[in-house]
């Protein structure tokens, strides 16, 4: 089966909208809803949160989420039948993201298999080192047609960005500032002037922009540089908030998309 | 030295540089400049400068008389509790701040438990005429009330830390997202032997300096400088690290590590790591650490708040797992008892910390000429209030 997320990125598809949000939050079985809203509502790729009790690169709206999961008993081992529940009715890339530890009890080797059996096309583990990945699971990964994406930040040096650039077989996860997670609003200039020097390297693989981007204006001005951008904390907060989950996620990605209001 | 860090930055299957790529510019400019920084002859006098002008090395090695009957032992302590600022917290300190001012930081930040490391960090910010943000889990701020106040007027900002138990590992966490945040002009102290490399091998190698006194002392007061025993606490494990050091090679130096039990080993309120841990990744480092199946970090406790963390350093787990150190472990009870009694025999009030160490003593049986040094690495002015609450005094 050939993997979506590359699928997607094949013919320089542009203005691709990933959307993150933590596993069993709002409630324990809200992830298979959410997926599901997402797709419907035209969102591009689903990236799923694993949660875990010590997100060190998150602000306070993902470490909330994570800590209510917890809470609801989501696990690892749940989350993965959650997405075959999610395959059933959803074709666009899913994507887990969480931190290395819950993976490492589960099994990094079972965890990948188990992962692309159910249906899962990628893996972003921000805290997995390159070397170790390169050393002990591309080979399995590379294998199981399941695609890992290292990120990258503005304090990255242009020859790790070329080194990752050379492993990645998917695509770059920009990180649009020197910061945690969560919804800022607007780019400051600087943050731009990196958006353009990853613009210029030319890149094997596209890029995709996260952090910080929360709404219309910040989306559509990240895709004028990467390939598409990631929304998680605003994500995370409308969930949090929302009464009717389907309605509020389909005029939010559409707000996102589009530029209307929800 | 088999048991140091390797190029790679293990200690066996432990160690390495788990950290979000954000981190990676800080921590790859760390790796690839300590040792040449550190080596270089010029830092060495201004550290050991510092270290006996400013701390007060060498700490006295002395010989507890009344302890070592109690015992049946000849026990001496290794006096850390009477550096500057109240204990061994301080070596770290001024090494990582003459580090940060060679690697052009105008920043420092720390977390700290007990409050030690805070007070330590503060105490060489204003030292050395740096912004100093400490983060400390809101718990620790309460039971550690003298020591926030300490490094608020060394001109501190004390940050409290909400998230999860609100103890030490929360405050570590506040700490490393305050270093993604603010990557280019911070330096970050970390107070203990954890986080990625190579963070415990140079925070090792600052602690060192106690068994190198300890050799040294040893070898004047009684012509031998290999004691049978070292006891040392380990929350992180810096003190012991520090003391355990020199010794590692020297395989008939018997080394004891003394973890927290808390309420007891099973009664679910403990941070006895490596009775109830198992290999994960923690704060940048594979170590041993408490967790649940699923990989989530258990909240641990222990009354001593430098104690309070989940984890262990990597090269404390690589110890335990080639049975180089035996580790045991006190409880509060116990702990708070052996200071009770280090007090009356000695007249040395030490901190819940180093209570625990002395604990650790009635667990083994002497031979009357066992020379057993025990790391009293700090003071208990910080802890007169818990010992009041308790009362059995």
């Amino acid at each position: 089966m050939k993997n979506r997320i590359k699928t997607l990125l094949s013919n320089n598809k542009k203005g691709i909208l990933s959307m993150y949000f933590t596993a069993g939050f709002p409630a324990l079985k809200d992830t298979v809803t959410i997926a599901e809203s997402l797709a419907s509502a035209g969102a591009d790729i689903i990236e799923i949160g694993i949660p875990y009790s010590d997100p060190v690169a998150d602000g306070p709206t993902i470490q909330a989420s994570n800590t209510v999961a917890l809470k609801n008993g989501m696990r690892l081992s749940m989350l993965i039948e959650q997405v075959k529940q999610i395959r059933k009715t959803v074709d666009i890339p899913i994507i887990l993201m969480g931190y290395i530890n819950p993976v490492l009890q589960y099994g990094i080797e079972k965890f990948a298999k188990d992962a692309a059996e159910a249906g899962v096309d990628g893996v972003i583990l921000p805290d997995m080192p390159m070397d170790e990945y390169l050393e002990h699971y591309k080979k399995l990964f590379d294998s199981l047609n399941l695609s890992n994406t290292f990120l990258i930040s503005p304090t990255t040096s242009e020859e790790r960005i070329r080194k990752i650039d050379q492993v990645t077989d998917g695509f770059i996860y920009a990180v649009s500032a020197s910061s945690i997670t969560g919804a800022k609003g607007k780019f400051e200039k600087q943050q731009l002037d990196y958006f353009d020097r990853i613009k210029n390297m030319k890149l094997r693989n596209p890029y995709l922009i996260g952090f910080g981007i929360s709404n219309h204006d910040t989306f559509s001005m990240a895709t004028k540089y990467g390939a598409g951008a990631i929304v998680g904390s605003a994500f995370v907060d409308l969930l949090k908030n929302s009464k009717d989950l389907k309605r509020d996620i389909s005029a939010f990605v559409k707000s996102l998309k589009n530029g209307q209001s929800h | 030295m088999k048991y140091t860090v390797n190029a790679k930055g293990y200690y066996g299957q432990f160690g390495g540089a788990f950290i979000p790529e954000m981190l990676y510019p800080n921590v790859e400019e760390l790796r690839t400049k300590y040792l040449q920084i550190i080596n270089d002859p010029e830092y060495q006098r201004d550290f050991h400068k510092l270290l006996k002008d400013y701390v007060g090395r060498p700490t006295p090695l002395y010989l507890a008389k009344r302890l070592s009957n109690i015992y049946n032992a000849t026990i001496y302590l290794k006096r850390e509790d009477l550096c500057h600022t109240g204990s061994h917290k301080i070596n770290n300190t001024i090494g990582q701040i003459l580090l940060a001012q060679r690697l052009g930081k105008q920043k420092i930040i720390a977390e700290t438990g007990a409050g030690q490391h805070g007070v330590a960090t503060a105490t060489v910010c204003a030292l050395m005429g740096m912004e100093c943000v400490v983060y400390m889990g809101k718990v620790d701020m309460e039971r550690q009330r003298p020591n926030v106040e300490r490094m608020r007027i060394l001109g501190a900002t004390v940050i409290p830390a909400l998230s999860g138990s609100m103890t030490l590992k929360d405050a570590t966490n506040e700490a490393m997202r305050h270093w993604i945040n603010n990557p280019t002009e911070t330096h970050y102290i970390i107070g203990s032997v954890v986080g990625p490399h190579p963070y415990p091998d140079m925070v090792s190698k600052f602690q060192s300096i106690i068994s190198e006194e300890i050799k040294k002392q040893l070898q004047e007061e009684i012509g031998n400088s290999f004691p049978d025993y070292v006891f040392a606490c380990v929350g992180g494990g810096s003190n012991a690290a520090g003391a355990f050091y020199h010794f590692l090679d020297d395989e008939h130096v018997n080394l004891v590590a003394v973890e927290a039990a808390g309420k007891g080993l099973t009664s679910g309120e403990s941070a006895a790591t490596t009775a109830l841990g198992k290999p994960g990744v923690l704060h940048g480092s594979k170590t041993i650490l408490m967790q649940t199946d699923d990989g989530q970090v258990v909240e641990p406790h222990s009354i001593s708040a430098g104690l309070d963390y989940p984890g262990i350093g990597p090269m404390h787990a690589h110890l335990f797992e080639g049975g180089r150190v035996k580790f045991i472990s006190a409880t509060d009870d116990e702990s708070l008892k052996a200071g009770i009694e280090l007090s009356r025999a000695e007249g040395i009030i030490p901190a819940l910390e180093s209570a625990h160490a002395l604990a650790g003593l009635s667990q083994f049986k002497f031979e009357k000429d066992d020379v057993v040094v025990v790391n009293l690495s700090g003071r208990g002015d910080k802890d007169l209030e818990t010992y009041i609450k308790w009362g059995k005094y």
